[in-house]
């Protein structure tokens, strides 16, 4: 963790002495601290809040609906072998399509609003929630499952007892990767076409070549999904200890 | 149902077969029996026999947790037709403790499943603990504790919903020989305090001597029993046993009775016997 937050530290003051030596160009990047200073200054004035908030909604949508059709789709093709089958090889080279082919299909489906850009987040994150699932339902142990036949447990309540909380630590990593891949999918189509949402301001600042602006944006994602991404992993480091995982 | 000696049968097997389903293109599997036997109300019964003999198939039948394909098996009077009676409880070889739960939310997880009141829960789960020395660990996780612990966190979960069967499928089978003595003298506790009916399937030879009331002894795939021997010891006892002087002469009487089948079970022919 030390070690971690030392390795972190030196490589923003490294970037920080670059910058103010000139070696790196103000017009390529501005030091770390007036990142710092931009962002803090972005939020005060208030106008990024709409941004932030159709951008978090979009990807909170695109997690909540990715994880709840993912486990449950995961479940129904454990549950039938034959389907597994034919699934298998699709969920093996899915990450090769390239979703964003299908971008103005679904705005001619969905609309210029915020769907598409929900859909697309859907479709990166929901595989990811299903192979993991996956991953978890084939490592339940299987004298748990005799053991719910054994206290007579019906197949729902081996599912939600048994079976879910068993396969959790391979469902957080699906999770994991869903907040992940969920935040690529609204940002990027923020980038592409949008109206609002941290994308668009992103892409704005960019075509405007408003480098504290841009760099601001950069530094509160960075800050966002870490943020996230350590809440979440220390909720799966803990339940991997419980599990003797680790 | 009452047996010989004016013993009161608590688990009655008569003519029990189990066939498995070959795969593709191979004849279906004979795995177990005709068997018969008569379980006395409050007996501790072991049975051992070589590997792949069907002991755990007979326990899983008895269990309710799969089906004869011939004959009948009766609990209580009542026949068992592949489902788990209440009344039964089992542990299995394998751990099967919940690692997402605390050693007391495991003990307490078969009340809770059945609705009981929070304060029968506490008061059964705390003398389930007590009873295996598991107290100081109630809320320990299993991953925190040794496969013996796990295991007696395994026995109180069946204990605190006191069975009056209790079936144990090579509960010991993966734990050190002085746990296995030490977890043994705990059954021979629990059996007493609790006066249930055991059923216990072991591969131990000397652990089903010095454990059992009577000791089934089962042949080679499909398993029959060979004979049921009476050890004769006393209620009061535990591993110690293993000095009376009959204890020898027991293990030797059924080894005698296994060795054959153990060699048939690896596929040796007369010549090596």
């Amino acid at each position: 963790m030390v070690l971690r937050a030392a390795v972190l530290g030196g490589g923003v003051l490294l970037l920080e002495i670059l910058c103010r030596l000139g070696v790196i160009p103000r017009f390529t990047m501005i030091p770390p601290s007036a990142m710092a200073v931009g962002l803090v200054a972005l939020l005060r004035t208030g106008s990024l809040n709409r941004d932030l908030f159709a951008t978090f909604t979009a990807v909170a949508t695109a997690v909540g609906s990715s994880v709840v059709v993912g486990v449950l789709a995961g479940m129904v093709v454990h549950a039938v072998p034959r389907v597994r089958r034919v699934l298998d090889p699709l969920f093996a080279t899915y990450y090769a399509i390239p979703i964003w082919a299908f971008y103005p299909l679904f705005i001619v489906l969905f609309g210029l609003n915020e769907i598409p850009k929900i859909v697309i987040a859907f479709l990166y994150s929901v595989v990811a929630v299903i192979v993991n699932t996956l991953n978890g339902l084939d490592r339940v142990p299987r004298v748990l499952l005799k053991m719910a036949r054994a206290y007579r447990m019906g197949p729902l309540a081996t599912g939600t007892t048994v079976v879910l909380p068993s396969a959790a630590p391979f469902i957080i990593t699906g999770v994991k990767l869903a907040i992940a891949y969920s935040l690529i999918g609204v940002i990027s189509s923020e980038f592409i076409l949008a109206s609002r949402g941290v994308g668009y301001r992103l892409s704005f600042a960019y075509l405007g070549f408003d480098n504290v602006t841009l760099y601001a944006l950069i530094l509160l994602l960075l800050v966002c999904v870490t943020t996230i991404n350590q809440v979440v992993y220390a909720w799966e480091q803990t339940l991997l200890r419980r599990w003797g995982r680790r | 149902m009452s047996g010989s000696e004016g013993r009161q049968a608590h688990v009655v097997l008569r003519g029990v077969t189990r066939f498995y389903d070959g795969a593709a293109d191979t004849p279906r599997v004979h795995a177990l029996g005709p068997l018969d036997l008569d379980l006395w109300r409050g007996q501790l019964f072991s049975v051992v026999g070589p590997s792949g003999c069907g002991k755990s198939t007979l326990l899983e039948l008895i269990a309710g947790l799969s089906r004869a394909t011939e004959g009948e098996i009766f609990f209580e009077g009542r026949s068992i037709k592949g489902q788990v009676p209440d009344g039964i409880g089992l542990v299995f070889q394998e751990d099967a403790s919940l690692p997402w739960l605390t050693v007391w939310d495991n003990v307490a997880f078969g009340l809770r499943r059945r609705g009981a009141p929070a304060g029968e829960i506490r008061r059964r789960v705390d003398d389930a603990l007590r009873l295996m020395g598991l107290r100081d660990f109630a809320t320990a996780y299993p991953a925190q504790l040794s496969g013996g612990m796990r295991q007696r966190v395994c026995i109180a979960r069946t204990l605190v919903l006191q069975p009056r069967l209790i079936l144990l499928d090579e509960p010991f089978g993966a734990l050190d020989q002085q746990t296995r003595l030490l977890m043994g003298d705990e059954v021979l506790r629990v059996w007493r305090e609790t006066g249930a009916t055991i059923f216990l399937i072991t591969h131990a030879i000397d652990e089903a001597t010095m454990l059992s009331d009577r000791v089934g002894v089962m042949s080679a795939r499909p398993g029959r029993f060979l004979e049921v021997v009476e050890t004769g010891w006393p209620r009061d006892r535990d591993s110690r046993i293993a000095g009376h002087g009959d204890f020898g002469k027991l293990t030797a009487h059924i080894w005698s009775l296994l060795r054959e089948e153990s060699l048939k079970a690896l596929g040796y022919g007369p010549a090596f016997q």
